[in-house]
């Protein structure tokens, strides 16, 4: 095995860790601040189409991400209505939103498929992408990569260092003393439902402008439940997060590379091996039920009305 | 804001009936629209969609046959959702249930004994039993969340699928095509005279019949019923909330294997790569417009088989793309859980004449 | 009255006046036309039963809640208070009766929430640890709040009002958790305060704590202000009649004739582990109740109430079933049906959704825990019309005010819906019955009534364990009496042997008073 070799294999498993540590990190805010969206798979779903959509018909795949984002954004509105404003359940709310995401993804995207549009090229960052080895597998990417790290550190900082963040954590703890306290319960949530639909729609966009690089029904094949899983099994914190992404993204590229080598195990049951790492791994995590219930955010998937 | 929620104290019962059918005016108001900014006439769209695929005869039957599965997996999800056990895995519980019942079938040569069919059908059953009890285990043994692992547990059980009707179960006379070899006289799922109308279409809302008796009757009901309203007063009363999870989703799971044997035995009449139109998907829409109640479930199933029907009949008569199904599933769903807050709720005027305009 | 309260508005400088507030809630007007002027530097006493519209408003006063009408005047200016935010810029601070602190945050970052202007929020430890040395209020900046008593969760609100130099502290119902001792440092607190020229606006309905602390009094019955006074010139007695429309009827059960029976509930060495999150586990502990017997368990929320209820009714099962005997049965390790056939009735602390399902009809919460000695249901179907005439059986004994059977639990008031759970159990006719908190929250007609129930109950030979946090339930109610604090229970006493200051030590966790007199000295 040479290095070459090796640095290809970490470009392949950073390329597959990239779209579920960015929907999963969005998903982190807006559990943090009480509410459990359960459709992000249907809003990366759309923001795949979207952002494949706007790319083509724009010929610029930056344009297609931020047009991924907006759209990712609208369509968790439709979610934040229902379940804050309409005190709709949550988990229902957000099966619908899936369910929706995936038909609509799929009306939009009829006369997109087989059709090939700009995709994102790598941009090396100077100087650091000239590193051995490292340079080439973390600085010679392309945007959306280095989008999700400088995300990540900026949703770490913000959760545990900013009073803004303080704020967010104390709405997911308990609605109703922050509520007491006079802060708008309502309004944060939308704004933490608002990201987590922008960055489940950036995840998309990654999928259809970069790692498939096309658009077709079920681009997503459950990396929007797996991102989900991602989130329980990072106990809400972010660097853990990040540890969960490459594991699966590890897992996901390992089996890509059992297919590669030839052996002679039958490709669906290979494609097997993510969600049985989830599982797997959903399992380990949560058999400590009271880890899980002191790090998870008190008020997650609760209603709440102000009696004002 | 002008108005503003105020709860209403008790349920009302007006209401309670009242969403869906509001729900239902408001989608198909919205897919007028849809179907106008698509460039298409909205009421000829909407005809086409939901009442031209039930003006005939052969129409109405596989109107039956469409809303048969979806009975049958909605009425099992209703009970876990009663029970609050968030089950979404449908359609990985129909796959294997389909899959366990189907291996007897290709298995034993054709009409090797009276009872071969029964015998399918109970091992579609255990099948889906087995899927859904996977996720009971996961839950209760270690605390899993049910909504991830039975969802997971439909990419697998979709994977197996695949693998078997491309390796080892291929059909070795179907030219290479993904699927087994058709099933024989002796495990096929009887229809009646000249219709596509087969057993299971009787079956579906038999059984969702049966389902709601033991919910409304039975102390075993009332124990899923009170678990899913206030675990800690079940725990009062002394209700086993294992127990009762396992119930819940063993019953489910039954629920879905049954239909997914039936529907291999059936309309599809051999194993292909892909034996669900997203039917466990479905069937939670159907749970919820339904009422978790399984008669209102039987109703709401034979709307969203609708809703499949009709996107059929828009891809072949308006050359749209079928995807609309799930555009008005959706919307469907959407509107009937906002609805939904004016059976505990109601919106009040907010008087412009408020004190702090001091 | 009212010449008293023209005397003592002109004493002191209005520093807040309240004029015609209305608050209209679905069903209930909370508060009508109601007038209150605090006074600056008074401690001043919102005095009512529960549900007299105290709550709501000094909700209004902090900005929580609008009232449909009526106006505020602050320091002679009128406001309109829309946030706590802006409440707390004029310089109102508030702590709540259930406190509004965030459970997964540390002390100081609950603290730094209260703090609207960033200001504040600079070199907060320090600025904490001053405050806490000042009067007296010892805290950990660093440590999480659910490892917190519920003594020093109040001091983090107190701290967090504080460090705004507010001018008026309004204080919901502080020491309903807190023991007799606590409340007496906490009383030094506010009267330093006082000193300092901080009105306070002290809300209670326990009225020798108010006659001894505050100068003035408003007193509230069903929305509106029924009276003023000074309430170190009223007897607690005067105060009661004025706060509960009717004369109060001496309640004096002392005299009543007891024929103990033999031992029908026999815990030995209970050692649980609690199933809640922040949790209280129980830890060895024993006590026997007589048949014709009322056993009363005192104590401070959440010292071990809710896992010995448990553990009684068979929730959370013992490590042994010897730990529990039941007319000499071990049913440590039985489950509750089983406890239930054997004669075991329970009644948890919390109504909504442990004692009862709100969405169900009371039919279905009378079948809930008594279909087995009421044998509701045959061969696991229920038997529907023995399931209403049980709960029509009920509702008749129990005076229950509602449509019937078929209503919903959550449309019954708390009191009525109290009345019939205790009714579901004692219907029963149990041999032995565990029962929390029965009169929380319920009228004095009701909590009479529930009063009499027991005692009939146990002049037929039951056996009853009350647990409660209301001491003078328990005096009065009670043939012997034993303590619980941080899951541990004191020796049984005679009633007749317990004087407040007794059970106040033991409710502390301490048996000479020492110990807790150092920790309350400022680290």
């Amino acid at each position: 095995m040479n290095l070459a070799y090796v640095s290809n294999l970490a470009i392949s498993v950073v390329a597959a860790s990239t779209p579920l540590l960015i929907a999963a990190s969005g998903e982190l805010v807006a559990e943090k601040s009480g509410v459990l969206n359960l459709g992000v798979e249907g809003m990366m779903l759309v923001g795949a189409i979207a952002g494949f959509a706007t790319a083509h018909q724009t010929g610029s795949a930056l344009l297609g991400v931020g047009a991924a984002a907006l759209a990712g954004m609208l369509i968790a509105m439709i979610f934040a209505l229902l379940t804050l404003s309409f005190l709709a359940n949550q988990v229902a709310t957000g099966l619908a939103l899936t369910i929706f995401g995936k038909g609509f993804a799929a009306l939009l995207g009829a006369g997109y498929v087989g059709i090939s549009a700009p995709v994102l090229h790598a941009i090396p960052v100077p100087l650091l992408s000239q590193i051995p080895f490292i340079g080439h597998v973390l600085f010679d990417q392309n945007i959306l990569i280095y989008f999700s790290f400088v995300m990540l550190a900026l949703i770490a900082w913000f959760l545990n260092k900013t009073h803004a963040g303080l704020i967010l954590r104390a709405v997911g703890d308990s609605h109703d003393a922050a509520h007491a306290m006079g802060y708008p319960v309502l309004r944060i949530r939308y704004a933490a439902v608002a990201f987590g639909g922008a960055m489940a729609g950036i995840g998309g966009a990654y999928l259809s402008l970069f790692y498939s690089p096309l658009w077709s029904q079920d681009l997503t094949a459950g990396r929007g439940w797996i991102a989900l899983a991602l989130v329980v099994f990072s106990a809400w914190r972010p660097l853990w997060l990040l540890v969960g992404a490459y594991l699966f993204g590890g897992i996901t590229f390992l089996s890509l590379y059992i297919q590669g080598l030839g052996i002679a195990v039958p490709s669906p049951l290979v494609s097997l091996l993510p969600y049985v790492g989830t599982v797997v791994v959903l399992v380990l995590i949560s058999r400590d039920a009271r880890r899980i219930r002191l790090n998870q955010p008190a008020c997650l998937g609760k209603y709440f009305h102000a009696v004002s | 804001m002008l108005y503003r929620l105020e709860p209403r104290g008790e349920r009302s019962l007006f209401w309670s009936y009242g969403s869906p059918v509001l729900a239902v005016i408001l989608t198909i108001i919205t897919m007028m629209a849809i179907f106008s900014l698509l460039g298409k006439p909205p009421v000829q769209g909407i005809e086409t969609f939901l009442i031209t695929p039930i003006s005939t005869a052969s129409g109405l039957s596989s109107l039956l046959v469409r809303a048969a599965p979806l009975i049958m997996i909605g009425a099992g999800l209703a009970l876990c959702y009663r029970a609050n056990v968030w089950n979404i895995g449908g359609d990985g519980q129909f796959t294997l249930g389909a899959l366990a019942g189907a291996g007897l079938a290709l298995a034993l040569p054709n009409g090797a004994f009276w009872w071969e069919y029964p015998l399918v059908l109970c091992l579609g059953v255990l099948g889906g039993m087995f899927w859904a009890g996977i996720v009971a285990f996961l839950k209760l043994r270690f605390n899993a969340n049910e909504i991830l692992t039975s969802l997971m547990l439909v990419y697998i059980a979709q994977l197996i699928l695949v693998w078997l009707v491309t390796g080892p179960w291929r059909d070795p006379q179907g030219f290479g095509f993904p699927q087994s070899a058709m099933f024989g006289a002796g495990a096929t799922t009887p229809d009646f005279g000249t219709t596509s109308i087969h057993l299971g279409c009787l079956l579906a809302p038999l059984l969702a019949l049966v389902l709601w008796q033991i919910l409304a009757r039975s102390v075993l009901g009332f124990q899923l019923r009170v678990v899913g309203q206030a675990p800690r007063a079940a725990r009062f009363a002394g209700f086993s909330n294992a127990r009762l999870t396992w119930i819940a989703l063993l019953v489910s799971g039954g629920l879905s294997g049954l239909a997914g044997i039936i529907e291999v035995t059936g309309p599809i009449g051999q194993l292909t790569t892909t034996i669900t139109p997203g039917y466990g998907f479905s069937a939670v829409i159907v749970a919820f417009l339904g009422r978790l109640h399984p008669v209102g479930v039987i109703f709401a199933g034979l709307l969203l088989a609708l809703s499949y029907l009709g996107g059929d009949a828009a891809q072949i008569n308006l050359n749209m793309p079928n995807a609309i199904t799930g555009i008005f599933q959706g919307v469907l769903l959407f509107y009937l859980l906002g609805a939904d807050v004016l059976i505990l709720h109601r919106f009040r005027r907010i008087r412009p004449s408020a004190p702090e305009a001091a | 009255m009212d010449s008293e309260l023209d005397n003592t508005v002109l004493e002191r400088p209005p520093l807040l006046v309240l004029r015609g507030i209305v608050k209209q809630f679905p069903g209930c007007l909370a508060n009508d036309h109601v007038d209150l002027t605090i006074g600056k530097g008074e401690i001043h006493a919102l005095l009512g039963e529960n549900g007299a519209g105290k709550s709501t408003l000094v909700k209004i006063i902090y900005g929580v809640m609008k009232p449909d009408a009526g106006s505020m005047i602050w320091n002679g200016q009128p406001v309109s208070i829309a946030s706590p935010a802006q409440a707390r810029a004029l310089g109102i601070g508030m702590v709540f009766q259930h406190f509004s602190l965030f459970e997964a945050l540390t002390v100081s970052e609950n603290i730094a929430l209260g703090l609207n202007d960033p200001k504040d929020r600079e070199n907060l430890e320090s600025r904490i640890a001053e405050i806490s040395t000042r009067y007296g209020l010892p805290l950990d900046p660093h440590k999480a709040v659910h490892d917190l008593s519920v003594g020093e969760r109040q001091r983090i609100e107190i701290v967090r009002c504080l460090l705004q130099n507010p001018k008026l502290l309004i204080m919901d119902e502080p020491t309903s958790v807190l023991t007799p001792q606590e409340v007496s440092k906490l009383f030094d607190t506010l009267r330093r305060l006082r000193d300092e020229g901080c009105s306070i606006l002290y809300i209670s309905h326990k009225l020798e704590e108010i006659r001894t602390l505050c100068e003035r009094a408003t007193i509230m019955r069903l929305g509106k202000v029924v009276a003023h006074c000074n309430p170190a010139e009223k007897t607690a007695r005067d105060l009661a009649e004025m706060m509960i429309s009717a004369k109060l009827k001496q309640q004096d059960y002392s005299n009543k004739t007891i024929h103990l029976g033999g031992d029908r509930l026999v815990v030995n060495k209970l050692t649980i582990r609690s199933n809640q999150q922040f949790g209280t586990d129980l830890k060895d502990i024993s006590f026997t109740v007589k048949g014709g017997e009322i056993f009363g368990i005192a104590g401070i929320a959440g010292n071990g109430q809710g896992e010995l209820m448990d553990a009684l009714s068979g929730e959370i099962p013992a490590g042994s079933p010897m730990n529990i005997l039941l007319d000499g049965a071990a049913i440590g390790q039985e489950r509750p049906r089983a406890r239930r056939r054997r004669g075991g009735c329970f009644l948890p602390e919390e109504r909504n959704g442990h004692g009862a399902v709100g969405q169900m009809t009371l039919a279905e919460n009378g079948f809930l825990s008594a279909h087995v000695r009421g044998a509701l249901g045959r061969f696991g179907l229920i038997n529907a019309k023995r399931t209403r005439e049980f709960a029509a059986k009920v509702i008749h004994a129990f005076d229950v005010r509602t449509t019937g059977p078929l209503a919903e639990a959550r449309s019954l008031s708390g009191g009525n819906l109290q009345k019939f759970l205790v009714g579901r159990e004692v219907l029963q006719q149990p041999g032995v019955l565990v029962i929390s908190q029965p009169t929380w929250g319920v009228d004095a007609g009701a909590a009479a009534a529930i009063y009499e129930a027991l005692l009939q109950l146990a002049a037929a030979g039951t056996a009853i364990v009350l647990i409660s946090q209301d001491l003078d339930e328990i005096l009065l109610l009670c043939d012997r009496i034993a303590v619980i604090a941080a899951g541990r229970l004191s020796d049984a006493m005679n009633v007749k042997d317990a004087t407040i200051e007794k059970i106040g030590l033991l409710m502390g966790g301490t048996h000479t008073g020492k110990e807790e007199l150092a920790h309350a000295l400022p680290a």
